[in-house]
């Protein structure tokens, strides 16, 4: 199912016409009407008239989550407050929480790139959504909401928590859809596990995001709930959710690139890198009135891939988010990052994904312990089988990352379960 | 003959042993038999109970990690020997014994041997024909 047919499947050609179009008129509008964009622009030594081609969107500065702050809290506005029906303000994963401004014209916009992205998943007027991202300022909640109105689907807006009454209402209402964190997914299905109603969930597809997760959760989800687990991805900055989506093929995820202009680059040198090259995100909003955001540095590390999708799209791939430019750990000088541990720790049979990654300094060198919770399926009344399984992680752990960990085995339960963003790594280094 | 054995994982951890007793207490089972298996992390509880499905059930309840093993139980006499003979008969048919326990018997003037090998079935033939009594689950769990 295709929401916006002639958006989504437009040959590439003219989708490029299209985004030069937009991306001069907003280059021009953001230079405009925010001071902030004027400034930027003069120390570059840019002008609007300099965007000929899409290719000379790469002359203008980027932009980081650090002037959204400077701007903080309106100060990234391009029309009178008076005319900005909405804000959010991102999650703050990553420090103090930046505002977003949404025009009613926004607010449309973002209920289309929704709409597309659940259509992806099988969204039609049909499924009942149970949608457990957190309503309110985080954007979340009411991206899923207005892309499920915008299609007309039944939404339950249930958000995070109570996880006994989600249960139940899955099962009574007969939900098709589900949109959460996959951590938080892989809870309600542990939960539905328990309770014994596993079998009465009638799930047909999981749109899954806001958090890192690798394929082997989506086996893990897959098989448990007996679902399509997709991937979407947003951020705050840019509009939310809805910035890209995985359909049904799942080997990668449609950015709505009309709308949001990507590039990647090299987060060293900012330098653009070619197709297929892994780096850093950028995304421009193409048509955004409220906050325009001119070459974003989203720091999320993803690669690009044309061609036309089996699905019948047009629109380019990006690959699963691997990690961020700017939350990877550096142990003992290496470069390790949370997604790596995760996949090692998952490659190992019965191992669960729930573990916490703590850093410590204890002697002027970091020791990274991951602690992982002994599912039923690790467990043996032998300690000799369960030292195996802990030294078979330790030793998928190096293969993967190149550092040897020391791995703790933990109660099952013990290590917080969280509605929202998973909390995976608690640095203890005083540095 | 073989007798049903429950393991739980313990981490090591203050209070955690108690939880798992106080949680069958609490369901009104008696623990006939406990063993400890311990390591610098992390500690496996072993229990013989007389009805180990309300065991399993309380347990489950209580959210813990743990699962249904066979044993033997072995009656070997209270005298000093007793049990070397039938580690001995093992060994020669080349059975490793995995670990063990024991616990003396209120009735009868033995010790009860709990036994796990790596060849359970094997294991109940050989010490059948040493002549070495096996107490099947029954006697076990009324211990």
């Amino acid at each position: 199912m295709i929401w916006d047919q002639k958006a989504e499947c437009m040959p590439h050609k003219e989708r490029e016409e299209l985004q030069l179009e937009r991306l001069k008129r907003i280059v021009k509008y953001a230079y405009d009407n925010v001071p902030f964009y004027k400034k930027r622009f003069k120390e570059a030594k840019v002008k609007p008239e300099h965007i000929q081609g899409l290719k000379d969107i790469q002359k203008l500065p980027f932009t980081e989550k650090a002037d959204l702050r400077e701007g903080y809290p309106f100060g990234m506005f391009a029309v009178p407050r008076k005319d900005i029906v909405e804000v959010h303000t991102s999650s703050g994963t990553t420090g103090k929480p930046v505002v977003a401004g949404y025009t009613r014209n926004d607010i449309d916009l973002w209920s289309e790139a929704m709409a597309r992205a659940l259509t992806m998943a099988g969204t039609s007027r049909d499924e009942i959504i149970q949608n457990c991202y957190g309503y309110g300022l985080f954007t979340g909640g009411l991206g899923v909401h207005y892309g499920a109105q915008r299609i007309g689907a039944t939404v339950v807006p249930i958000s995070a928590g109570q996880t006994k009454r989600q249960i139940q209402i899955m099962v009574d209402f007969g939900t098709t859809i589900l949109t959460s964190t996959p951590s938080y997914a892989l809870y309600l299905a542990e939960s539905a596990e328990e309770e014994g109603l596993s079998k009465r969930v009638k799930l047909k597809a999981g749109v899954f995001g806001a958090e890192m997760w690798t394929e082997r959760m989506r086996e893990e989800l897959e098989k448990r709930f007996r679902l399509h687990a997709l991937n979407i991805y947003g951020l705050t900055e840019i509009i939310g959710p809805g910035v890209a989506q995985e359909c049904m093929e799942k080997s990668g995820l449609h950015i709505a690139e009309d709308l949001f202009f990507p590039e990647v680059v090299s987060p060293d040198n900012l330098e653009p890198l070619a197709e297929g090259e892994k780096g850093e995100l950028v995304i421009t909003t193409l048509t955004r009135e409220g906050m325009p955001m001119i070459r974003f540095r989203t720091k999320d590390l993803t690669s690009l891939t044309r061609g036309k999708c089996k699905c019948g799209r047009t629109l380019v791939k990006m690959s699963r988010i691997t990690g961020r430019s700017d939350d990877m750990l550096k142990i003992r000088g290496v470069i390790v990052f949370p997604s790596s541990i995760e996949k090692a720790l998952l490659a190992v049979k019965g191992v669960e994904p729930h573990y916490q990654i703590i850093i410590t300094r204890p002697h002027h060198l970091d020791e990274i312990e991951v602690q992982v919770e002994v599912s039923q399926k690790m467990f043996s009344d032998e300690v000799r089988r369960i030292e195996e399984t802990r030294k078979n992680i330790e030793d998928s752990i190096e293969a993967e990352i190149g550092l040897r960990v020391k791995v703790t085995l933990v109660e099952p339960k013990s290590l917080p379960r969280s509605e929202g963003k998973a909390k995976r790594v608690i640095d203890k280094r005083a540095l | 003959m073989k007798v049903k054995q429950i393991s739980i994982f313990l981490e090591n951890k203050q209070g955690h042993l108690l939880e798992v007793v106080d949680a069958l207490a609490k369901a009104k089972i008696n623990i006939r038999a406990l063993s400890i298996a311990d390591t610098s992390e992390f500690g496996i509880l072993r229990i013989i109970v007389p009805d180990p499905e309300a065991a399993k059930k309380a347990l489950k309840k209580g959210g813990f990690t743990f699962n249904e093993n066979d044993i033997i139980a072995v009656g070997v006499s209270d005298t000093p020997g007793g049990l070397a003979k039938a580690l001995a008969v093992l060994s020669e048919e080349g059975i490793n014994v995995e670990y063990l326990y024991a616990f003396v018997s209120k009735a009868e003037e033995k010790a009860v041997v709990v036994l796990k090998t790596d060849k359970l079935e094997s294991s109940i033939k050989t010490l059948k024909k040493a002549g070495i009594s096996i107490i099947p689950p029954k006697e076990v769990y009324s211990l």
